[in-house]
C-alpha cells in the first residue's frame, strides 16, 4: 500500500480556518443556522470548525451529530452490516438553514442518506454541505459540496483519510494507493 | 463481529454473549429513532414480515408489529383463531401457504416447545421465536436485560437477578436465565416448591423458597406472572396463600435496605405478584420495558434481515 500525505497539519489548520471563514461570510452569527456533522468521521470536521467559529463569535453555536446507517442505500448489500453510531440533534431543525459536515465526499451516497435522515428532525429552510475532501469525478449522485477544504482527483481504487491529532495524533490527509492491483 | 452468529432467532441458549450485546447495543440506536418526531426509518423497504401467533398476544405482537413499521417493512399478521389451522391444517401447511406470498422473515407463537426450531430446519425464510410453549421468549429476555442495563449499566459482572413466581411454565423465565448468565450476571429462581424444576440447580441457577430472603440478595427482582392457563392441576392451594408467600407489596419493598429495581414482563395480575403501588414505584421499571421491546425487537429484525440474501 503506498502512501502520500496530501495536506499536512500547517495546511489542514489553514484549510479549517479559511472553512470557518467562508461559513461566516455566508451565516454572519449563525442565528439560524445549526451545524451537523456526519457519524462517524464528520463530527470531527465539525468539532474543530465549532472551536474556530465560536472563539472568533464568543457565542455557542447550536450543533448535532446524525449518524445515516439506517438511511443507507446499502443495506442487505454488504458482508457486515454497520455498526450504528450516536445521533445527537436535540434540536428541531424547522426552518433552520442547515449545514451538513463530512469528512470525504465520494460517491455521494453518504450525503443523499444523510438528506433522508435529516428529515427526521423537521423541514429545513436551506440545506448546505460541506467536505473537507472533495474527491470530484467519483460521484455516482447529483451531488456537490457548498464548502470545499481541498479537492482531489483519485481513482476509485484509492481510499483517502483524514486523520486527526485527537486521535491519531497528527493532523493530515493521506492518500493510499494499492499496489500491484489484481483486478 | 459486526454480525450476530445465528440466521434465525430460536432461543438465547444458541446465542454468544457478543451476539446479545451486539443486539443491546443496536437497540440504543433503535431507541433513539423511536424518540425522535418521525419515528422510523427505510432501512427494512424491500422486506416483508409475516407475524403469525398461534397462541394469544397482546403486548408481543403488537411490539413486534410496531418494530417492523418503524423499520418500514411490509407487514402480514395472521392469528390462529379464525383461521385454516382450525380446519385440520398442519404448521408447515399453513407457514409454506404465506411463505407463498414471498415472505422474508416469520415471527411466530406457538403453544409447542421447539416449534420454531422446527420451522427454521424447514423453510427458507428466517425465523424470530415470539415464544414457543414453555420454551424460550428470546426478545422478551433481550428486553429484560436491555432494561437493566438501562438502570444498572453496561456491565453485569456480579449483579443479581431474582426470577420469582412460576418457574416450571415460564419460557420467559429460561431465556432470562441464559441471557443474564450469558452476560455474567448471577441468577436466583424462587417460588413455591411445586414451581420450580426439579433439576434447576444444574443451569448454575440458586434456588430460594423465602421471597424475603430472595429479595434481601438481589439487585434486580423479575415477577413473573401466575400462568393460570398453562396449569392443569394445581401448583398451589390458593391465590390467596400464593400472593401472601410471593407476592411483592410495598411495605416488603421498603423494608429492604436497599432500594432494588422491579421488572414484570406482563400482563400483570395486580394483588397476585405484585400489589399496585410496587408496580407503579419508581422503583418499577416494567413500562420501560414495554418501550424497550419495540427498540430490541427492531435491533434483531434489523440484525437477522441484514443477512437475508438478495435475489
Amino acid at each position: 500500500m503506498e502512501k502520500r500525505t496530501i495536506l499536512n497539519s500547517t495546511h489542514f489548520e489553514i484549510t479549517l480556518k479559511r472553512l470557518a471563514s467562508q461559513l461566516k461570510e455566508n451565516h454572519h452569527l449563525f442565528e439560524n443556522t445549526v451545524l451537523i456533522g456526519l457519524q462517524p468521521r464528520g463530527i470531527h470536521v465539525l468539532e474543530r470548525l465549532k472551536k474556530i467559529l465560536e472563539a472568533d463569535l464568543k457565542r455557542e453555536l447550536t450543533c448535532g451529530q446524525l449518524d445515516i446507517t439506517f438511511y443507507r442505500d446499502d443495506f442487505r448489500r454488504r458482508e457486515q452490516p454497520i455498526i450504528p453510531s450516536v445521533t445527537n440533534i436535540d434540536f428541531i431543525i424547522e426552518n433552520k438553514n442547515v449545514v451538513l459536515i463530512d469528512d470525504v465526499l465520494f460517491s455521494g451516497r453518504t450525503i443523499r442518506s444523510g438528506l433522508d435522515a435529516l428529515l427526521a428532525f423537521g423541514r429545513p429552510k436551506k440545506v448546505e454541505l460541506l467536505a473537507f475532501i472533495d474527491r470530484r469525478f467519483e460521484r455516482h449522485l447529483p451531488i456537490q459540496a457548498d464548502y470545499i477544504g481541498k479537492t482531489v482527483d483519485t481513482l476509485s481504487s484509492q481510499r483517502v483519510s483524514v486523520e486527526w491529532k485527537e486521535i491519531e495524533g497528527e493532523d493530515k490527509v493521506v492518500l493510499f494507493t494499492q499496489e500491484n492491483k489484481n483486478e | 463481529m459486526n454480525n450476530l452468529s445465528v440466521d434465525h432467532l430460536i432461543g438465547i441458549k444458541d446465542l454468544t454473549r457478543q451476539d446479545i450485546e451486539l443486539i443491546l447495543k443496536t437497540a440504543d440506536s433503535f431507541k433513539q429513532v423511536i424518540n425522535r418526531p418521525i419515528k422510523k426509518v427505510p432501512s427494512l423497504r424491500d422486506i416483508t414480515i409475516a407475524n403469525l401467533f398461534f397462541e394469544n398476544s397482546t403486548r408481543t405482537k403488537l411490539s413486534f408489529e410496531l418494530a417492523e413499521k418503524r423499520l418500514s417493512a411490509d407487514v402480514i399478521n395472521f392469528a390462529a383463531s379464525g383461521s385454516s389451522v382450525k380446519k385440520g391444517e398442519t404448521l408447515i401447511d399453513t407457514v409454506n401457504n404465506i411463505l407463498a406470498m414471498k415472505v422474508d422473515l416469520v415471527v411466530m407463537r406457538h403453544p409447542n416447545p421447539g416449534a420454531a426450531k422446527f420451522l427454521s430446519e424447514r423453510i427458507k425464510a428466517r425465523v424470530v421465536n415470539a415464544g414457543d410453549g414453555t420454551h424460550e421468549h428470546p426478545t422478551q429476555a433481550l428486553l429484560d436485560a436491555y432494561s437493566i442495563r438501562e438502570r444498572h449499566g453496561d456491565d453485569f459482572t456480579g449483579k443479581k437477578v431474582v426470577i420469582v413466581g412460576d418457574i416450571t411454565h415460564s419460557r420467559v423465565a429460561l431465556s432470562n436465565i441464559f441471557c443474564l448468565q450469558k452476560l455474567g450476571a448471577e441468577v436466583m429462581v424462587c417460588g413455591p416448591t411445586t414451581l420450580i424444576p426439579k433439576h434447576i440447580g444444574e443451569l448454575g441457577v440458586k434456588v430460594e423458597h423465602n421471597l424475603r430472603k430472595a429479595l434481601e440478595w438481589c439487585d434486580v427482582a423479575n415477577m413473573l406472572r401466575i400462568q393460570l392457563e398453562r396449569q392443569d392441576i394445581q401448583y398451589f392451594p390458593t391465590l390467596r396463600e400464593y400472593s401472601m408467600l410471593f407476592g411483592l407489596d410495598k411495605k416488603l419493598l421498603d423494608s429492604l435496605d436497599k432500594r432494588i429495581t422491579i421488572m414484570h414482563p406482563g400482563p400483570i395480575n395486580r394483588g397476585v405478584e405484585i400489589t399496585s403501588d410496587v408496580a407503579d414505584s419508581d422503583q418499577s421499571i416494567i413500562l420501560q420495558q414495554v418501550e424497550n421491546g419495540v427498540a430490541v425487537r427492531m435491533a434483531v429484525i434489523y440484525l437477522l434481515a441484514s443477512k437475508i440474501e438478495r435475489n
